[in-house]
């Protein structure tokens, strides 16, 4: 895993129209590992792009990324996830297809959702779940917040590492 | 009455499953140490076992949240509490509910 004060991975990735997406460019960015299929990333899911909303104008941008093999996996499959970008689901922010699974392995994501909070230089500030407790939407992202805020006011996070919880990453088996 | 619990160690719901489903049977009476864990370790176990994902919790056969259509294999199960919300595990009150109706079903046949 790329170290907390460590400069993140880069990358390139499409969204589910083909138009490519980076971190950075951003005063804070935040790249969240998620799919389709998962209880874990759909339960936190409206609270992780509500925090997309809230922190817009605040110069952060969020780039949820799904790394699922989706021949085991259809429901993770391009078209999937174009559905659900069409039906309004992630509301502005870029859904990506991470098909190698290159950066899902870079970032050594663990499981959707994992959440990786990155400052306007590229260095990774904060890893782990969006909150404590994917049941309760009070929780409201709260690590993820805080990480954020953080990171606006020039500051390192009091929570930089949390565990992340949610389905394992559904790897390919040729990898 | 034959209580058995499905898991695959992929998906971290089962303990939490296992949990509510062990308090409701306690609230009804129940022995909870009847419950039969069953991991299931392979797709072929999916498949054989008819398993569309973890957890997935059987009373006399029936599954106390059933799905139509749903493919077979190894993945973290999708469940929607009574008040909508998406959650890894089925709602206590459908335990409740199939725990009830498997107890009248049991208590009419003797």
């Amino acid at each position: 895993m790329p170290a907390i004060d460590e400069p993140a991975p880069t990358f390139a990735l499409p969204d589910t129209e083909g138009a490519l997406h980076s971190p950075g460019g951003a005063a804070a960015t935040v790249v969240v590992f998620t799919c389709n299929h998962c209880p874990y990333a759909l339960a936190w899911h409206e609270r992780i792009v509500d925090v997309a909303h809230d922190y817009a104008a605040r110069d952060v941008s969020m780039l949820a990324i799904n790394p699922n093999d989706a021949e085991r996996y259809p429901r993770d499959s391009l078209e999937a996830m174009r559905e659900r970008v069409r039906g309004g689901d992630f509301d502005g922010v870029p859904y990506l297809h991470d098909g190698s699974q290159a950066v899902a392995r870079a970032y050594e994501a663990k499981t959707t959702p994992d959440v990786f909070v990155l400052d306007a230089a590229g260095i990774l500030r904060y890893r782990g779940a969006p909150d404590a407790d994917y049941e309760d939407p009070s929780q409201n992202a709260t690590w993820l917040r805080d990480a954020l805020d953080a990171v606006l006011d020039g500051r390192a996070p009091e929570r930089a590492n949390t565990e992340p919880i949610g389905c394992s990453i559904k790897w390919k088996t040729e990898n | 009455m034959h209580v058995e619990l499905f898991w695959w160690e992929g998906c971290p719901s089962h303990p939490r499953a296992l949990s509510d489903l062990r308090t409701v049977m306690v609230e009804l009476g129940l022995d909870p140490d009847k419950i039969e864990l069953q991991e299931i370790e392979t797709e072929q176990d999916a498949v054989r076992d008819g398993f569309v994902g973890s957890p997935t919790i059987r009373i006399d056969g029936a599954d106390v949240s059933p799905v139509e259509g749903e493919p077979y294999g190894l993945t973290c199960r999708v469940y929607h509490r009574r008040d909508g919300r998406v959650s890894p595990t089925p709602d206590p009150t459908d335990l409740r509910d199939a725990l009830q109706a498997a107890m009248t079903t049991t208590s009419e046949r003797s």
